[in-house]
């Protein structure tokens, strides 16, 4: 974690979006990670996402455990609030701070050891309780920041840098996502950035929880012959369902010349997505047969990618609470405070 | 039959009701107990209860005390009301001499089954309900009227009050309402027709309630949370706190909806364990909502890493901490204020946290609010410290007040405005000397204010660093801001014998009724005593100034290894020496006469002993 800022120069022709912000207005601190860690490349996709996405910077909650991966929320969005927690436990924080003000927007970032091992309780109660997130996982199979042990998504049977085989199963996220209720589920690789940008896109738009699993080899400790999360690996033996374009209300939308190819899933807050399908009989609407699909590519040793289901009609936790829209954070003791009045009634009830 | 008099009392004796737990006894139970306070008499009652729901024994026991002694009273049973046969043997063994057994006789006893002590009276219970009732459950919990009934007869309470109070809990229930005042009568009149009424013990009139409230620490310490503005609640289920969050999940339902949209101003999560629970207390607090959770020993055991955080990224967070007795989960249903250590220094690391320590419900309410007030000026963890005799027997205590002018204290945070006025924030800036900076919350604004919050070390400006000198600095201004709080918590209660003496009694929490009649036990004996009541921690200064004036010092707590003592000693550097300990742990409740027993044997020691010797 280091705290050098990048220079604030902006040339006067860079892009801007619709709000006016450059590219340089969603970055972060300089990275203090490996060079080509694909942790990095997913702070890229992330930037580019929220640039695309016209967010304003500071709208957004940036909340992480703890490893090289939850370490990343420094290096985006410098204008926004982050916090670092502690190992495993981002989900619950996350969870108080949207409960504290549902209008803002939640980034959760998590490593594989953060969220498959010590925080598993976490991710699985915060994914059922449906909370309004991107909950995005920076998968390489390893514990990259105390060097290289073996995570619990680790494939049985692949090899340490030490050359150590995993004889234990490997928990698959995105399955238990499916199967806890995730309303929008995906998995990329850090290293496709095309895909990978419009799902964040996607899970940002999306109201509900939205979980991102992103295989993101580790250099340092995950990325030789014989690891299944090296970009070698994982390029290999990709097999995307579909692309993703993420259309916001105020574009217009495109529809595909070629019908089939191209279906568009409308979102509660009216951006459109597109999938753009390559496994023409593959339907993101459709949780059992995404488990299925995952399941029986796994068998075959194949990564699936894209957006594997997506529930546009999701609600949130705040739904299930019926809590109040304004935010609980600036309720004042004249909202909040029933007053003597109300407490003479309960004394007298006491007596 | 008895050798021994009867037991003769008016508005001063023990009642017991042991019971099998699912029997539904307990709103009987309880009904006696407001039945005698609608007499004007005060009553001071304690569940005692078994960590198991169904099958096994309970016991309720009700100390009637005209004098007002809110404490337990200790000794015998005065009258025993047996109606669990697991644990006959001991209920009668309880029983004082002189006192009463009042049993179901339907089934003959063998003689050797009662004392010849005591005065027996059977009530054939199970025959008179099994006539009147043909439904199994029906039967079950109508004798428990029918006893109650028989009771209001053998101790020549007004029947009258007895079935005002069944009006108010049924009302607009009629069914029930007069299905219950019949089984009242049922008992009364075969008592008043078959046996000598009244006994000795009796309830007589008195004018000595007021306009007190009967209500459980538990319940006042939820009503606290919502006057002090919680809007966030989030718990996980454990003996004998979950009844205040429970409390306060009622209290919302009623008190907290928007009347236009039937909208909840509040959130309550039931988490999946405790370190969940208090993750979303920092979470919801990092984001400017007033939070809290709820727990017991073990739970805090399991939030230690969260507490740390807390301290250290200096982010507010309430524990209500409604302690029972440990270690690990020794006995879940038991009282101790074992939990000094564990949370006054929880977490690793150099740690501190603020701890509030209410006498009673009334207490619970005012601290349970202000924690809130605190957490947020101090933006640290805050413990509420309750613990099982508080949070879960019903108390006589002051009303329940709060000032509607009051606003809440959100302590240092810097707006938008601020910021645009050219305020130099630095996340971890000592501005004012009281080693509390200033915070923003996450979304306050487009350029200026954000920071990145983590447990890890960091310079005054939130930018990480690992600088010898930028660590210690900061560790310097948490320390700086601990002794802020000394003055921010309420202060201790002083209150100096009527003779001047050489001698000190420091005690907290719910100790305070058993002191305060201890006091008067011990003044009979002849020993003066001033008294100090810690209700916060850290220590107010007034603690060593109390402990510098007097030779020496007993300190009376409810653990086994004199935890409050340690701190007092630790924190202030007193020698040890100068403070006694008087330690009470084996579950009960402590009782003035156990104070007093202890600290009078010691005062009577030292009369004959030299002081240095006698207190070491
Ligand atoms: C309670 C606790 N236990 C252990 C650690 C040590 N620790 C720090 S990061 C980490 C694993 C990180 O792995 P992962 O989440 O996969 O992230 P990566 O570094 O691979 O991105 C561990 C075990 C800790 N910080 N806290
Ligand atoms: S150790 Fe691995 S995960 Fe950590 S920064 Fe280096 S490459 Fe990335």
């Amino acid at each position: 974690m280091t705290y050098i800022a990048k220079p604030k120069f902006q040339h006067p022709g860079i892009k801007k979006n619709a709000l006016g912000y450059s590219h340089r207005d969603y970055e972060g601190k300089i990275s203090t990670l490996c060079a080509g860690c694909g942790h990095d490349s997913i702070t890229a996709s992330i930037i580019e996402a929220c640039f695309e996405l016209s967010i304003e910077p500071h709208r957004v909650a940036k909340i992480s455990g703890i490893g090289c991966s939850s370490k990343t929320p420094d290096y985006f969005l410098g204008n926004s609030h982050g916090f670092n927690t502690v190992h495993g436990r981002m989900p619950s924080v996350l969870t108080g701070a949207n409960l504290a003000n549902r209008e803002l927007i939640y980034l959760g970032v998590s490593g594989d050891g953060d969220s498959a091992s010590i925080g598993f309780g976490q991710f699985a109660h915060a994914i059922r309780r449906g909370v309004n997130m991107t909950y995005i996982v920076e998968n390489n199979g390893v514990y990259g920041l105390t060097k290289g042990q073996f995570s619990a998504t680790a494939d049985r049977g692949s090899k340490s840098k030490k050359g150590v085989t995993n004889t234990d199963n490997p928990i698959d996220l995105v399955g238990i996502a499916l199967q806890l209720g995730a309303t929008y589920v995906a998995r990329s690789f850090s290293g496709d950035k095309k895909q990978l940008v419009p799902i964040i896109e996607g899970a940002i738009r999306h109201k509900g929880a939205a979980f991102i699993d992103v295989i993101s080899p580790c250099i340092a400790f995950n990325n030789h012959a014989g690891s299944t999360k090296s970009f070698d690996y994982v390029r290999e033996h990709n097999d995307a369902v579909n692309r993703l374009d993420v259309l916001t209300g105020r574009d217009p939308i495109e529809i595909d010349q070629d019908p089939g190819t191209v279906q568009i899933v409308e979102q509660h807050d009216g951006s459109r997505l597109a999938l753009r399908k390559i496994d023409a009989d593959y339907d993101p609407h459709d949780r059992l047969g995404a488990m299925t699909f995952l399941q029986k590519h796994a068998a075959q040793g194949q990564i699936v990618t894209g957006l594997l289901y997506v529930d546009p009609e999701a609600d949130d936790l705040h739904s299930h609470l019926n809590t109040v829209e304004r935010p609980l954070n600036r309720l004042e003791a004249a909202d909040l405070c029933p007053g003597q009045a109300a407490l003479d009634k309960i004394n007298a009830s006491l007596r | 039959m008895s050798q021994q008099a009867p037991l003769s009392s008016v508005n001063d004796f023990v009642v017991r009701f042991a019971n099998v737990n699912g029997s539904g006894s307990a709103s009987a139970n309880e009904l006696f107990a407001r039945a005698v306070l609608r007499h004007g008499v005060p009553v001071s009652p304690r569940n005692i209860f078994p960590s198991n729901i169904q099958g096994l024994p309970t016991w309720y026991e009700v100390r009637v005390t005209e004098a007002g002694h809110l404490g337990a009273r200790g000794g015998g049973t005065d009258l025993m009301v047996a109606m669990n046969p697991q644990t006959w043997d001991k209920d009668v063994a309880g029983i004082a001499p002189g006192g009463y057994l009042f049993y179901d006789s339907t089934k003959p006893m063998p003689a050797t089954k009662f004392r010849d002590d005591i005065t027996v009276i059977g009530v054939p219970l199970t025959a008179i309900t099994n006539s009147t009732y043909s439904d199994p459950r029906q039967r079950q919990l109508f004798k428990n009227i029918i006893y109650l009934g028989a009771l209001s007869a053998l101790l020549d309470m007004d029947p009258k009050l007895i079935e005002q109070l069944i009006g108010e809990q049924y009302k607009g229930k009629e069914k029930l309402l007069s299905s219950n005042v019949h089984a009242l009568h049922l008992g009364r009149d075969w008592a008043l027709q078959n046996l000598k009424c009244p006994i000795g013990l009796r309830i007589k009139k008195a004018d000595k309630v007021g306009d007190r409230i009967f209500i459980e620490g538990n319940n006042a310490a939820a009503l606290g949370a919502v006057y002090g503005g919680a809007t966030v609640c989030a718990w996980y289920p454990i003996t004998p706190s979950s009844s205040l969050a429970e409390a306060f999940s009622n209290h919302c339902k009623k008190l907290r909806h928007d009347p236009e949209t039937g909208q909840a101003k509040y959130a309550i999560v039931q988490a999946e364990d405790e370190l969940a629970s208090i993750g979303m207390v920092v979470g919801a607090s990092w984001n400017g909502a007033r939070a809290f959770t709820t727990t017991s020993g073990p739970g805090v055991s399991l939030m230690t890493e969260f507490i740390g955080l807390s301290y250290f990224a200096e982010i507010p967070a309430v524990i209500m901490n409604v302690q029972r007795a440990g270690p690990s989960t020794g006995m879940p249903t038991r009282t101790q204020q074992c939990d000094l250590i564990a949370c006054g220094y929880a977490s690793h690391g150099d740690t501190k946290h603020v701890m509030l320590f209410p006498e009673d419900p009334a207490e619970a309410f005012e601290f349970a609010a202000a924690a809130f007030d605190l957490a947020e000026r101090l933006q640290t963890t805050i413990f509420l410290m309750l613990d099982l005799d508080i949070g879960m027997n019903q108390r006589l205590s002051r009303p329940l007040k709060w000032d509607d002018a009051k606003q809440y204290d959100r302590g240092k945070v810097m707006t938008a405005e601020m910021l645009d006025e050219g305020r130099d924030f630095g996340r971890y800036l000592d501005v004012d000397g009281d080693g509390i900076p200033f915070r923003t919350y996450p979304g306050t604004h487009p350029t200026k204010g954000s920071y990145f919050t983590r447990g890890t070390s960091r310079d005054r400006y939130a930018r990480y660093s690992e600088e010898g000198a930028v660590y210690a600095d900061n560790v310097q201004r948490l320390l700086r801001k601990f002794q802020t709080a000394q003055d921010m918590v309420p202060r201790p209660l002083q209150a100096n014998a009527s003779k001047p003496t050489r001698y000190g009694v420091i005690y907290f929490g719910s100790t305070a009724p058993a002191m305060d009649e201890a006091i008067g036990l011990l003044e009979a004996r002849g020993c003066q005593l001033d008294r100090l009541r810690i209700r916060a921690f850290p220590f107010h200064s007034s603690v060593a100034s109390f402990i510098a004036e007097h030779d020496f010092v007993y300190v009376v707590e409810q653990n086994r290894d004199a935890q409050l003592r340690q701190l007092i000693v630790t924190e202030n550097g007193i020698d040890p020496v100068r403070l006694v300990p008087i330690l009470h742990y084996d579950g009960t409740p402590i009782t003035a006469r156990f104070i007093a027993d202890a600290i009078g044997d010691h005062q009577d020691h030292i009369k004959v002993t030299p002081l240095r010797k006698a207190v070491s």
